[in-house]
């Protein structure tokens, strides 16, 4: 294979240049895009608006990734964010000081730990009781709605709490907060997955579930392991959205994340079959999600066809990406290459 | 053309199949070079070489699941170009790929007629696929219920139905990859007699296999391969086998004579060996009756037995993979539940299934990952094995078992089947287990493979390792075991010293549960066990 056909054919290749064209589109539309300003020691600029709304969706993005690689998926993602996001901010409204570093620590705290609760129940669903991954989850995804109402008593609970304010929409040494979560986020699951065994014993869970109980692996407690980080990663970025609004809306927060979060791993390259994962494939495709939305305001589509937009450039990163596609395109070139060579030989 | 019988083979007659200067080649590896290939109407064909030498590579090339490089194909005189099994089945060309492909979830008669369902009503007429496939089941000798899920029957029954399907199938070319490697005599000859029967039919038959009684009685010709090139195609009749031996490693094979010598100086000084594991009364419902079992530290004891007779999952009990609901378990006089695999290797207990591809091979896994995964699953997640460590593990087995590709990034699934075999057992040998139960270990394996991996098993054995072995050929259990037990309709019937055992006296064994009486070697060392549950 030559050096180019080996570019072609790994497996990011179709999502950077997505993201690549994606970049041009704007830049056309918009020729300030690539300017990144400093205002008050803040960093702005389109790329940074990109890294920050793309941020809860790449938090979840990357848990997502680790419970695909087991086979598994999580639909209940939008609704943990929800109830984290509504926990959080009763806990604050409920509090004689909404504005206290310790009040909100307080409440970010119970909320991580409920959706550690919750985390440990899809776990339970799928490993122990072993029922269907996209049925497990599907329970919380719609009950959880319902406990977020609960808790929240259908109102929309909007808090007033700078140090909470600060975890959505807040600056850290001029990078925005929720950006710095998201990275932190990131590499954690990258370090720990990468520079332990952990990722490799994943992947062989999801590739072959018996071969990995026949060589000892201890496959329910990753499972376990990767719903509840999931889950984790869920509420974090619940979080990050209610206190970007300052607001819980049981309804809406994290409302269809969970389907941005499983485009994000996809595009990546983490094929839905299970198995080999790619983190930093997910973090190119939620930024390539996440530029689309913002193309789409750039270059002026009309919102009633964002859906669409939207829709289309998936499959089309889907079709690249099919090994199919990969399949006709490799005999297209075998046959170019035939001939050429039976060019050769004639002349 | 008509029905021209074996009277002679060497009549020229125009090939069905022509293949001619097929080149394939996939990343690092030129699995096909230049490789002309052809069968007759009429003849069976079998395709020889060692493991990795391309011969699943030509099959796939020729039934179009590979594309290929370079070279033409011709199919009753027409040049073709399949573009997937689906064309090639269409055209005449039925296959049985190594790697059987049937889906566990669906019942034995739908895995049969799927894709070609008899229909009824616009519906599928599920009485007359029941029927039909019982029909071909029976053909084939086998009484398992058409209704039953496929998952459910062993790998040898499984195979049994990849073949009902194949050969339902009007077909012109009959392709079966290594169908015997894990049946029995009485199967193997079950299928001969079908293979038979279609080649009077003037049907064109391929047979791969490893074993070369099985090539010498059935097959009429044959083609050798060496690493991805032709070697030369041969009327069986006229190759010695030593020729066809040396024609397909390029070099005259020695090793297996050197075991046999070795494995009789092992059995006089075995004796006094501490016992290692013993069942006593083990058992599970449904599977195996409670049986004993004592195995000796250094001891190689072989399980033999009919298909169907207790022996995988007998094994299996003793290797933590089903749970044992009567009797016990007791390591060096401890008394253990094995509740999963993991707390028999933990106990250095391995266990290696004979079926590869679903309780093996982690397919999209690399070879050293393949390697290293239970000695990293026992250290736990969190203790990763140095990835210098891991390099020289996976390498030291790579050229102790002749792994080829040699390449421990390659993906196993990318492997030949008999080298994705060598990767299991090398997973095996990592955690330097105290009892080896080996389930069809040499499966799809070469004859020289085959004998490296008995000697190294065998050299294990004499530092202190035991050896449960289970294997349908009965002369690989005669050359390596110490002692032969032998199963029946789940029971354990007898429990010998192999000491002038002989094929015949244990097939005797096999079929009626009783020692043969004229075989006076096995009436003086047997003590008792005649009847179930057999005791020493
Ligand atoms: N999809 C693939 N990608 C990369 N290499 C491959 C692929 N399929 C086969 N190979 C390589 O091609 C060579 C021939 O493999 P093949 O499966 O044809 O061997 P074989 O003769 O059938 O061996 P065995 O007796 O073990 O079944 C091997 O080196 C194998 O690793
Ligand atoms: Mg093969």
């Amino acid at each position: 294979m030559s050096g180019l056909a080996k570019v072609v054919s790994h497996r990011l290749f179709w999502p950077i240049v997505m993201l690549l064209v994606l970049f041009a589109i704007n830049l056309v539309a918009f020729p300030g895009f690539f300017t990144i300003t400093v205002r008050d020691g803040q960093l702005f600029g389109s790329l940074i608006d990109i890294l920050r709304n793309g941020a809860p969706t790449l938090i979840i993005a990357v848990g997502m990734t680790l419970v695909i690689a087991t086979r598994g998926i999580d639909l209940s993602v939008g609704a943990v964010a929800a109830i984290s996001g509504a926990v959080a901010c009763s806990i604050i409204l409920g509090s004689p000081e909404p504005g206290n570093l310790a009040t909100v620590a307080v409440a970010v705290a119970v909320a991580l730990l409920i959706s550690l609760v919750l985390g440990v129940w899809n776990g339970f669903l799928v490993a122990v009781l072993g029922i269907q991954p996209i049925i497990a989850t599907l329970i919380l995804m719609t009950a959880g709605r319902g406990v977020a109402m609960l808790i929240t008593e259908g109102q929309i609970l909007t808090v007033n709490s700078p140090p909470f304010k600060f975890l959505g929409s807040g600056f850290w040494f001029g990078v925005p907060v929720a950006v710095v979560i998201a990275a932190v986020v990131f590499g954690i699951a990258a370090l720990v997955t990468r520079r332990t065994a952990l990722g490799m014993l994943i992947e062989s869970v999801g590739i072959n579930p018996e071969a990995s109980r026949q060589a000892g692996l201890r496959a329910r407690g990753l499972l376990f392991a990767v719903y509840t980080f999931c889950a984790l990663c869920a509420a974090i970025a619940g979080l990050i959205l209610t206190a970007n609004t300052a607001a819980a809306d049981a309804n809406n927060t994290g409302l269809f994340i969970e389907l941005d979060a499983i485009l994000a791993v996809v595009i990546g390259g983490t094929s839905l079959a299970g198995g080999r994962y790619t983190l930093f494939g997910t973090l190119v495709g939620a930024l390539v999600i996440q530029t689309l939305v913002t193309t789409v305001y750039t270059v002026g589509i009309p919102p009633i066809a964002t859906m669409v937009f939207k829709a289309a450039v998936v499959t089309i990163v889907c079709l690249l990406q099919s090994p199919t596609t990969a399949a006709s395109i490799s005999g297209f070139r075998r046959r170019l290459a035939a001939r050429a060579g039976k060019g050769l030989a004639a002349s | 053309m008509s029905n021209v019988t074996s009277e002679n083979t060497a009549v020229p007659r125009s090939p069905v199949v022509e293949m001619r200067g097929i080149s394939i080649g996939f990343p690092g590896v030129k699995a096909l070079d230049g490789v002309d290939f052809r069968m007759f109407p009429g003849e069976v064909h079998s395709l020889m070489g060692e493991n990795g030498a391309g011969k699943s590579t030509l099959i796939k090339a020729l039934t179009g699941v590979y594309g290929i490089d370079a070279g033409t194909i011709t199919l009753s005189g027409a040049q073709v170009s399949f573009s997937g099994p689906a064309q090639a089945q269409a055209a005449g060309i039925s296959t049985v790929y190594q790697e059987v492909n049937l889906l566990p979830n669906l019942s034995v008669a739908e895995n049969i007629m799927l894709g070609r369902e008899p229909r009824r009503f616009g519906g599928i007429g599920w009485r007359a696929m029941r029927r039909r496939s019982a029909e071909l089941l029976a053909g084939l000798g086998l009484d398992v219920d058409p209704g039953s899920l496929l998952g459910d029957h062993s790998l040898a029954v499984q195979q049994l139905i990849a073949i009902a399907r194949a050969i339902d199938v009007n077909a012109k070319v009959l392709i079966l990859d290594e169908p015997t490697s894990s049946l029995d005599a009485d199967e193997v000859a079950e299928l001969f007699r079908v293979i038979r029967s279609l080649r009077d039919q003037d049907v064109a038959i391929l047979f791969v296999s490893h074993f070369l009684d099985q090539v010498y009685e059935i097959c009429d010709r044959l083609t050798v391969l060496r690493n991805g090139t032709l070697v030369g195609e041969y009327l069986v009749e006229e190759l010695l086998r030593i020729d066809l031996v040396q024609k397909m490693i390029g070099k005259e094979l020695t090793t297996l004579d050197d075991l046999e010598q070795r494995a009789h100086a092992v059995v006089v000084d075995e004796s006094d060996a501490a016992t290692f594991v013993s069942a006593s009364k083990l058992g599970r419902r449904g599977a195996i009756n409670p049986a004993d079992l004592p195995i000796a530290a250094g001891e190689v004891v072989g399980l033999a037995g009919l298909l169907g007779s207790g022996r995988t999952e007998f094994a299996r009990l003793l290797g933590g993979i089903d749970r044992a609901d009567t009797g016990e378990l007791t390591i060096r006089g401890e008394t253990v539940r094995l509740r999963t695999p993991r707390q028999a290797i933990a106990r250095r207990i391995a266990f290696s299934s004979e079926n590869r591809r679903d309780e093996g091979i982690v397919g999209d896994l690399t070879v050293r990952d393949n390697i290293v995964l239970a000695l990293q699953a026992d250290r736990g997640w969190f203790r990763p094995i140095p990835k210098k460590k891991q390099d020289e593990l996976a390498q030291s087995y790579i050229q102790a078992l002749n792994i080829r590709p040699g390449n421990p990034d390659a993906l196993v699934r990318n492997l030949s089947g008999g080298n994705q075999q060598k990767v299991l057992l090398a997973r095996w040998l990592a955690i330097a287990p105290r009892l080896l139960i080996l389930d069809e270990p040499t499966r799809g394996i070469d004859i020289g493979a085959k004998a490296e991996i008995q000697k190294l098993v065998f050299n294990l054995a004499e530092n202190g390792m035991s050896v449960l072995f289970i294997s349908a050929e009965l002369e690989e259990v005669l050359r390596l075991s110490h002692r032969v037990v032998v199963l029946r309709d789940r029971h354990v019937v007898a429990d010998l010293e192999n000491d002038g055992l002989t094929v015949d006296s244990l097939l005797t064994l096999i079929a009626d549960g009783r020692v043969a009486s004229d075989d006076e070697a096995l009436a003086e060392i047997e003590p008792t066990p005649t009847t179930q549950g057999g005791t020493r």
